[in-house]
């Protein structure tokens, strides 16, 4: 009965170790190309491109400085106005069409959610053309504003597919309870729903963030100088005669800055969040 | 009732202060700058471009000519080269006017000048005896031309060379004539060749800018091309399989290892390194194995592009400026775009940045001054020769419908040079057969072609 018992406990512990190993190869492996672009980043460029891969070396700040003498700055800024009002906008109205999906409930609720969602079916280059083709009408290319709405719009259904998600994990008894207390609709979202979703609006928010600020095909096409974000300005160091590895490392580390900083503050908020509307 | 109205004015007040703030809009990068010129006759002209050395420079100088220009501001949109076609071939097309001065490739000149797109700048620089037009290399005029019109201007041009390591060469008693052959070029690779440094280092990786821009040079001087006079594919044919199979026999006896893996820099970077012997590709790259931080400075020697039934073999590659029939400041534009590529504008590059970094491959006295035929006498007369010689108008065995030597000027080239140049690097990589890849490309490049004949 001994033997067996500590056969078995030793037997967990086996599969345990083995499931910390493979969480580690998994990390690292994931963890790696973050790893060496920043290593790539404080390297010379000759070195960053070799073809022997190199680990121990004098590090230098030549592509940090080459990327902000280019103006990074201002393309950072310009991702960080379109990230931040396409988030307000993808939430703002997430917010009240969720609600009306999950707790007071609209008819046809399965055709609205799938008439959402069929909005993303189509690829962006399919959309592209007409939208450049507007915009250039009404005279609102390379405009910053419009990239943001264009974002905000473009996150909308992900936005309001996750939010309805977290809002049917709210009891009902609580909502009820709140009615019977004579609340109306705005302060039943406001006052009651809300404070019990913010770990999922968060998440959703966070989402909506770092789609906009990593897009790229739309602010490549839509934008040409004053409006330009930074994923473009990173392609742009990509040189087809000669090498470009450690200072466009460099602007990539800098442009990932921003979101592994708002990932990390909202990191508790986050595991909430994301595991909320798992749990059914 | 009162909740619906309620909800509709709120709906109305957020889309009203939505397109006050569109409309109030103004960007970080460059902000202020509008293209439409401002207060006291201000102009800004905005240039979309290339990243690469000659460009970055430019982009440094200018403020010489903001300062020689009061009231003019130039502000450059650096770009990867897919992204600048991406983004210049929406603007120019639809004429959306984003950009005053566009920096587009010899492959779209012709096409663009065409379809309307582009101004004519012939009459104007030819107007302007300082300017000098006959001065642009013969062949790179040719091929920005269309209709005897020019439609760009080069501020940078390449062809193709042979480099080759000489102390690697000089130990295995392998001499490299000026004007090779391909086979001689393949036994010296072979002969060079070690576990630790391969014979010769070439372009396998997919792209019709990538593994197509060596691969199509070889395809002609071995006789075959894209298509016959009557825009029929020419693929499927006995010069083509020849061509494609000596290309990958080269690189299994003595190329580098994983080809499909390799385009301009991995070359460059072998070279550097002492990690290949041989290097067939742009005439640029000279400057860079012979720039000071290189391992192989002056250990490098140059030859012309090995033929085989042709007598040159090398590309032509430039990097033009265009103004597109968009813009509302053609004028101010043309006054740049004339400064960019003047001889003036050479020397500057001389003086103020050093000699080395001369954009090279467009006028002919840039390879009489001086300073430059000094500080790149080890690559400047080659490539002004193989510039010189090369034919874009017949650069192979048999007449061709279009101007251009490793790319055909057509629109649908990109999306054929593409999906072949996938199939040849299956082969290359021992993925496929020669006869399906070749087969398989006669289709796609003959769907294009019957869009062209007459």
């Amino acid at each position: 009965m001994n033997g067996s018992s500590t056969t078995t406990r030793s037997s967990r512990s086996a599969r345990g170790a083995l499931t910390t190993l493979v969480t580690w190869v998994l990390v690292l492996l994931f963890f790696f190309p973050v790893f060496w672009m920043v290593l790539n980043g404080f390297k010379p460029e000759s070195l960053a491109s070799s073809v022997d891969p190199t680990f121990i070396f004098k590090p230098v700040t030549e592509g940090y400085q080459l990327a902000m003498d280019r103006g990074m700055a201002g393309y950072l800024q310009n991702s960080l106005t379109a990230a931040v009002i396409a988030t307000i906008i993808s939430v703002v109205l997430a917010i009240p069409a969720a609600y009306a999906l999950s707790i007071r409930r609209v008819n046809n609720v399965e055709n609205s959610l799938s008439f959402f969602i069929s909005t993303r079916f189509m690829p962006l280059a399919a959309i592209v053309l007409p939208l450049f083709m507007i915009l250039k009408t009404v005279g609102l290319l390379d405009n910053i504003y419009m990239l943001a709405v264009v974002y905000g719009a473009m996150n909308l259904p992900v936005t309001v597919w996750m939010m309805r998600s977290f809002f049917l994990e709210v009891p009902f008894e609580i909502i009820e309870a709140a009615r019977v207390d004579g609340a109306g609709m705005f302060r039943e979202i406001v006052r009651i729903v809300l404070p019990l979703v913010l770990p999922g609006v968060a998440a959703a928010a966070l989402i909506s963030f770092i789609f906009a600020w990593n897009e790229y095909f739309l602010a490549l096409l839509l934008t040409s100088s004053s409006a330009r974000t930074t994923p473009p300005f990173l392609g742009s160091f990509v040189d087809g005669r000669g090498q470009f590895l450690a200072v466009l490392s460099a602007a990539a580390t800098i442009a990932a800055l921003p979101v592994i900083i708002a990932g990390w503050a909202a990191q508790k908020q986050l595991v909430r969040g994301l595991s909320m509307g798992a749990i059914k | 009732m009162l909740a619906n109205k309620r909800m509709l004015a709120l709906g109305t007040g957020a889309v009203a202060v939505a397109m006050t703030v569109t409309a109030c809009s103004s960007g970080a990068v460059q902000s202020g700058n509008g293209s439409t010129g401002g207060a006291g006759g201000a102009v800004t002209l905005k240039v979309a471009t290339v990243n690469n050395g000659q460009m970055k420079d430019m982009e440094k100088l200018k403020t010489e000519y903001e300062s020689a220009n009061p009231g003019v501001t130039v502000n450059f949109q650096v770009m990867e080269e897919g992204d600048l076609r991406a983004a210049v071939t929406a603007d120019v097309a639809s004429g959306a006017g984003q950009y005053d001065i566009v920096t587009i490739g010899a492959y779209e000149t012709p096409q663009w000048g065409a379809n309307g797109w582009l101004v004519d700048l012939t009459p104007d620089l030819q107007a302007d005896s300082s300017y000098d037009v006959n001065d642009l290399l013969p062949p790179v005029r040719d091929v920005n031309s269309y209709d005897g019109k020019l439609f760009a201007v080069p501020f940078y041009g390449e062809s193709s060379i042979l480099m080759y390591n000489k102390e690697v060469m000089d130990k295995a008693g392998v001499t490299i004539p000026q004007n090779p052959t391909w086979q001689q070029v393949a036994d010296a690779a072979k002969k060079v060749n070690t576990a630790d440094m391969a014979g010769i280092c070439m372009r396998g990786k997919p792209g019709w800018g990538d593994l197509f821009a060596p691969l199509t040079t070889v395809v002609q001087t071995f006789g075959g091309n894209w298509y016959d006079s009557n825009w029929k594919a020419t693929v499927d044919t006995p010069e083509w399989k020849e061509a494609v199979g000596f290309y990958k026999k080269m690189l299994d006896e003595s190329g580098e290892k994983d080809p499909v893996s390799y385009s301009f820099n991995e070359c460059l970077t072998a070279l550097k390194e002492g990690k290949a012997a041989m290097w067939a590709d742009a005439s640029v790259a000279a400057s860079m194995l012979e720039a000071a931080d290189s391992p192989v400075k002056g250990k490098m020697g140059y030859a012309h592009m090995p033929v085989d039934k042709t007598k040159e073999s090398g590309w032509l590659w430039s990097w033009n400026l265009a103004i597109p029939t968009s813009t509302k400041q053609k004028d101010a534009a043309l006054k740049f775009v004339k400064w960019a590529t003047s001889k003036d504008y050479i020397k500057l590059v001389g003086n103020k940045i050093g000699w080395s970094n001369v954009p090279p491959g467009s006028r002919t006295s840039t390879y009489s001054i001086p300073e430059y035929k000094e500080a790149a006498k080890a690559y400047a007369p080659i490539t002004l020769d193989v510039m010189s010689s090369v034919n874009p108008k017949q650069p192979g065995v048999n007449p061709q419908p279009w101007v251009g030597i490793q790319y055909v000027s057509i629109p649908e080239f990109q999306d054929v040079g593409n999906q072949c140049a996938q199939l040849v690097a299956d082969y290359l990589a021992n993925r496929g057969t020669i006869d399906d890849a070749l087969s398989k490309c006669q289709s796609v490049a003959q769907a294009a072609g019957d869009k062209h004949k007459k």
